[in-house]
């Protein structure tokens, strides 16, 4: 093992009340296939829960899918309650259903990307490659 | 002298404790070092594998016994342990979604791991974990594997009990665990107890068990319903009794040296194993020796000499 790539650790969670998964579960299996370790912790995440579980899992990358229109409103919780826990190194990258409007106010909040349906998966595997956060 | 991250473990920083187990995780001399300080702090948690084939409800059941554990007032951590794709060598972890109310309890942390496929490596990953955990202070570290492979039966080093996972109805199921797992579980438990069928696999299970080696220690074979939680108090109760077993029964030494011998060689395995790897590969010696064996031109016995000796030559440099 000289040459030791990291293996990059990511969790999809699923935060708000929106009921199915498919989306996510299709981005999850990408990910995997492209050799990450996926944590995926289902639907009705509560941002406590999210940010709980970035913190035990000391994932690389977390990555929020919702469909309910909600963004605005959990977004900024699951961010507090990742600071609240000092888990600041992560990369954070959305999709689901998000207006071209909210975006910028997304990408303020400290997501670096969002990933709209129909999205080419590679798309995602390029991004999280590139900008997955060095470790010290 | 402890490093601030050993000294975060010890303290009970969730946060030093996730990077710590990366720093295990990756096998890196961070994770060597950390191991190495904290083993002292080590030998207090209960430590319990829980295995068995895909869907027999492991999660489930790790979920209800954590609910348990903490019901009588200790702190849990949980290890997670899944497969990689052979292909990718990625992994889609799901086990936490079985145990999401437990998120959110200060008293409990869960990480998953996938098994990397590194032989033998996964059996050094995991009981560095649990030592890390144990470390931490929780009073119970539990640890799910799918009980497959050599690999995973090996596992079974890093925990003082192990309990068995089967299903009604699973008649092939149950004959195909005397491979290995039988002989490692200290407790076996017939999870779906619901469904038809249990007493079938219990009395099965039982069969299986008259005809193995006795044991100082007699394996009990409980029925469970992982969902509702039944049967899962008396399952505590009889961990509990193989941990009092474990630890304080005259008989126990034997066991309790018998089970750090088996993890010391099973780290010398998995450490030969990959500096031998390594050194077959390095010099890429092992593709000339395949290909004269291809050819018959060497024998593939002699073949491995020569890269035993090749092995032994790297290590007399000084
Ligand atoms: N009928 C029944 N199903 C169960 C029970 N425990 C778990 N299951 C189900 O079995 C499936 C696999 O469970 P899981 O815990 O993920 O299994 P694992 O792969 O062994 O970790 C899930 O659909 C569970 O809901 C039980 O006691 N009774
Ligand atoms: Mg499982």
């Amino acid at each position: 093992m000289a040459t030791e790539q990291r293996t990059l650790r990511v969790l999809i969670a699923k935060p708000g009340l929106d009921g199915h998964d498919r989306g996510a579960k299709v981005v999850a299996r990408a990910l995997r296939d492209a050799g990450m370790e996926v944590i995926y912790t289902g639907i009705r995440q509560t941002p406590e829960m999210i940010a709980e579980a970035a913190l035990q899992e000391d994932v690389d990358v977390v990555g929020l899918s919702i469909l309910s229109g909600a963004h605005l409103e959990i977004f900024p919780r699951v961010i507090s309650e990742l600071k609240k826990r000092s888990v600041e190194d992560v990369t954070l990258f959305c999709g689901g259903i998000i207006p071209e409007a909210d975006i910028p106010a997304v990408k303020e909040m400290g997501f670096s990307a969002v990933f709209g349906p129909g999205t080419d998966t590679n798309d995602i595997i390029a991004f999280l490659r590139e900008n997955a956060t060095e470790r010290a | 002298m402890p490093s601030e991250l050993a000294e975060g473990v010890v303290a009970g920083n969730r946060r030093a404790l996730a990077r710590a187990i990366s720093h295990v995780e990756a096998d890196n001399a961070q994770g060597r070092e950390l191991l190495a300080d904290l083993y002292s702090r080590t030998g207090r948690a209960q430590t319990i594998g829980i295995t068995g084939s895909a869907g027999a409800g492991k999660s489930t059941l790790v979920g209800a016994l954590a609910r348990e554990q903490r019901k009588r007032g200790r702190t849990v951590g949980i290890i997670a342990v899944d497969p990689s794709s052979p292909f990718s060598h990625g992994a889609i972890l799901g086990d936490r979604i079985r145990m999401q109310d437990l998120t959110a309890d200060g008293g409990v942390f869960m990480r998953s791991m996938a098994s990397r496929g590194n032989l033998g490596g996964l059996a050094e990953m995991a009981s560095g974990v649990v030592d890390l955990m144990d470390a931490a202070g929780f009073d119970v570290v539990l640890v799910e594997t799918v009980g497959a492979g050599q690999d995973e039966v090996e596992v079974a080093t890093a925990t003082q009990s192990t309990v068995l996972v089967a299903n009604p109805g699973g008649g092939d199921d149950v004959q195909s665990m005397k491979a290995g797992l039988m002989e490692i579980a200290q407790i076996m438990v017939v999870n779906k107890a619901d469904l038809a069928g249990a007493d079938t696999a219990v009395m099965q299970l039982r069969g299986l068990l008259a005809i193995a080696e006795p044991r100082a220690w007699q394996p009990p074979i409980l029925k469970a319903i992982a969902r509702t939680g039944e049967g899962v108090p008396e399952l505590v109760d009889a961990i509990d009794k193989h941990q009092a077993h474990v630890r304080s029964d005259e008989h126990a030494e034997a066991e309790r040296q018998g089970l750090v011998e088996s993890q010391i060689l099973s780290l010398v395995r998995a450490a030969l194993y990959r500096e031998a790897l390594g050194a077959a590969r390095a010099e890429g010696s092992i593709d000339t020796l395949v290909e004269e064996v291809v050819l018959r031109t060497r024998d593939p016995r002699s073949a491995a000499t020569t890269l035993i000796d090749a092995l032994r030559q790297r290590w007399m440099k000084p």
